[in-house]
């Protein structure tokens, strides 16, 4: 992996370091990875077992942990979608997102730490890519993608509803598209060719191989983004500006009249 | 009186004063604005601080027009922000990032003048309060309400036209509700939007007209009002509190020279101060991040600066209600984009008359109410600005309901609730607590005799 390029070079050598930090803990436990991590994501050639043992392992966990909603050979129940078609890529999203399995069966699953690790995500994969043709996991190439391409990309298709600075926007009756500052380069790719949820399918009719990797390398750049100007409070626009204002600017400066108005004898 | 305080003829000070007065008698004149008294009180600076966070915009605004390009013509950027380098964007929005990443202090220049122009609208809201709730706009002062009113449309107006100049998604979305309201006025609403677009929105027009109507139009119209805004003050001299001896024929207070300026040059520099570390410290209105204005994209959390909130409120809470008269239809942005602020700045302008009808009171006050002593009026007071606190609130519905994690529909219809029921709590409460204030406070002490002599501190003269 490496850094989207152009970066300043400050914020070069800070990313660095959080590369660095991330490749030395993904070493330390290479199958225990408990957060979205972009190292180790993918390498299914890795594994090591065969892909018919993965696929019987992910049958085993499959009937375990998945059934009860995407019922026996993932066909499909009245509590879950069938996955007969969706394809690995789909299913490494939503594991590796920790979105799956369900916390409650209601609402938006929200992501968090994934609930199984990364030898079992890849069997999963295996298996659910078994029951039919679908999307494969995309090869990300963040050092191939074009910044400028990325960012007219994700103005374009993106911040309607991630907002332009990636940080999340709400959508009708509760749903919202989620913040995309610590999502995982390949999750962000699986996220575009899969569309979960109520996000749309960008396939590659819509984005090439290439622009993939320039929208990915463009929300890479968005989850620290060369900033000056100071504290960039949660970047969600003039909302946050206004409470400033308010919160800071007119307390300040009703403290500063209230101060110089005191008369000696107040004390 | 006059020979006592004539400059000593020896000094070099004294001489060159002379000078000038030979030629063009001053000496009355700045005598006179020298000792005009200023009352002590914390809330006769509010307007103060709306006056020096005006002074900042105009320092950072001049340095802002040297770089600034108020042009739709499209240029490739090439500047040192990499994520746009290559990108056609126009020449306005191409100037900003240029002033953002190439100008020596441009950025800094830039959100000094963005963070003074929220101030400038917070301390005028702030002041407006403060006259309100102390009934400053009683006969003689309405004339001075109605400029007042004035400054804060056109304060209002110039923030707008300042946001939407550097044609980046955000001031490009805000540009388009713009048209969509003025498309909705019945009849002129068409003829106005092409009018002020030369044409279909956006058109290539709407930049540089803007830019004349942000750098000259409006702040010519300020600077004038602004100096009948204060020429009236000296006129009709401060208004104050009761207590320390004020009359209504007297004010009592502090001389300009030497005390009040001091004072008030103090709070000019702290006002710029503050502004300052705004401006350095907190990142306001990243236009790169917002990308070029396309008319065909859109951002999530696309707001206006927050005295446009309540705006962006009343259309986010308005139920999508139209009205038809026959072969006609008025648009749903028409009565919460036109006839709310219409109604809004109506009955604001007319409130010395309003409530003058109401009181039966039509004498000259130059005595201030404290709120507790009109709980009526405070009531109404507190009852207005909650519906339009709703109202900014309620602009920022989907940043809610992402920050707490609420449905947005949930909170819209809170909204909704609120905007009608909060108003009547909240002037109920103020009433009460006025009322209770009062039998606290017991009968208000009368005002001391006028012919009684007044003490000399702190000084008071007869106006």
């Amino acid at each position: 992996m490496s850094a989207p390029t152009r970066r300043r070079p400050a914020v070069s050598a800070a990313a660095s370091v959080a590369v660095l930090t991330v490749l030395g803990l993904a070493l330390w436990q290479p199958a225990q990875a408990q957060s979205p991590d972009p190292t180790a994501a993918t390498s299914t050639t890795a594994a090591p077992t065969g892909p018919d043992d993965l696929v019987a392992i992910g049958r085993q966990l499959f009937d375990t942990g998945c059934v009860s909603c995407h019922g026996e050979g993932g066909v499909g129940t009245a509590d879950g979608p069938t996955l007969v078609g969706v394809g690995e890529a789909a299913a490494d999203f939503m594991l590796r997102t920790g979105r799956m399995p369900l916390a409650e069966p209601q609402g938006q699953s929200p992501s968090k730490p994934p609930a199984y690790t990364d030898q079992e995500i890849q069997a999963l994969v295996a298996y659910v890519g078994s029951l039919g043709p679908g999307p494969a996991i995309p090869q990300v190439d963040v050092a191939a993608g074009d910044l400028v391409e990325g960012g007219e990309l994700f103005r374009a298709n993106c911040a309607a509803c991630h907002g332009a600075a990636a940080v999340g926007g709400a959508l009708s009756y509760g749903d919202y598209a989620p913040s995309l500052h610590s999502v995982a380069e390949v999750q962000i790719a699986e996220a575009v060719r899969v569309g979960p949820g109520q996000m749309p399918v960008f396939d590659e009719d819509v984005f090439t191989d290439d622009e993939l990797n320039s929208l990915v390398a463009y929300v890479r750049y968005l989850q620290d983004p060369a900033d000056p100007g100071g504290f960039s409070l949660g970047r969600v626009g003039p909302v946050a500006e206004g409470y400033v204002i308010w919160v800071v600017g007119a307390s300040a400066v009703v403290v500063f009249i209230r101060w110089i108005t005191r008369r000696r004898a107040d004390g | 009186m006059s020979r006592r305080h004539r400059p000593d003829r020896g000094s070099r000070v004294g001489r060159t004063a002379r000078w000038f007065d030979d030629r063009l008698g001053v000496a009355r004149t700045g005598r006179t604005l020298l000792d005009k008294i200023f009352p002590n009180h914390w809330s006769f600076l509010l307007g103060e601080i709306a006056l020096y966070s005006f002074v900042v915009l105009l320092a950072t605004g001049v340095y802002l027009t040297f770089f600034f390009d108020a042009s739709a013509a499209p240029v490739t950027y090439d500047g040192s922000y990499a994520p746009l380098q290559g990108v056609q964007v126009s020449a306005a929005y191409n100037s900003v990032l240029d002033l953002s990443f190439d100008v020596r202090a441009g950025l800094m220049m830039r959100q000094v003048h963005h963070w003074a122009a929220l101030l400038f609208l917070a301390a005028i809201v702030m002041h407006i309060c403060r006259v309100f709730f102390t009934g400053a706009f009683r006969r003689p002062r309405e004339i001075n309400w109605v400029v007042g009113c004035t400054l804060l449309v056109l304060a209002l107006g110039n923030g707008f036209a300042g946001y939407s100049l550097l044609d980046d998604q955000l001031s490009g979305t805000g540009i388009r509700i713009a048209d969509s309201v003025i498309l909705s006025i019945p009849v002129a609403g068409t003829w106005i939007s092409s009018l002020l677009f030369g044409g279909p929105f956006p058109g290539t027009e709407i930049i540089p007209r803007l830019f004349i109507i942000h750098v000259l139009l409006l702040p010519v119209a300020i600077i004038a009002l602004l100096g009948v805004h204060l020429g009236i003050l000296v006129r009709h001299k401060h208004t104050h509190f009761r207590g320390d001896g004020a009359t209504e024929d007297n004010v009592v207070g502090e001389r300009v020279w030497p005390t009040y300026a001091a004072k008030a040059g103090g709070v000019f520099f702290l006002t710029a101060a503050l502004l300052c570390l705004l401006g350095g410290l907190f990142q306001i209105n990243p236009v790169w991040l917002f990308g070029p204005f396309e008319p065909e994209n859109v951002s999530s959390a696309s707001q206006p600066d927050w005295y446009i909130g309540w705006l962006e409120g009343s259309l986010r809470l308005m139920p999508p209600w139209e009205l038809s008269l026959g072969d006609y239809l008025i648009p749903n942005p028409f009565f919460p984009g036109v006839l709310l602020p219409g109604v809004t700045f109506l009955l604001l302008y007319a409130w010395p008359w309003i409530e003058a009808h109401f009181t039966k009171d039509h004498e000259p006050h130059h005595v201030l109410d404290r709120p507790r002593d009109r709980p009526v009026r405070t009531a109404l007071g507190v009852a207005t600005l909650t519906f339009y606190v709703i109202l900014f609130a309620a602009g920022a519905t989907d940043v809610l309901a992402v920050t707490f994690g609420v449905s947005v529909n949930r909170i819209v219809w809170t909204f909704r609730t609120l905007a009608l029921v909060a108003p009547v709590a909240a002037a109920l409460v103020a009433r009460k607590v006025c009322l209770e204030l009062q039998r606290r406070d017991g009968p208000p002490e009368p005002l001391p005799d006028e012919a009684e002599p007044v003490a000399d501190e702190p000084a008071a003269v007869p106006s």
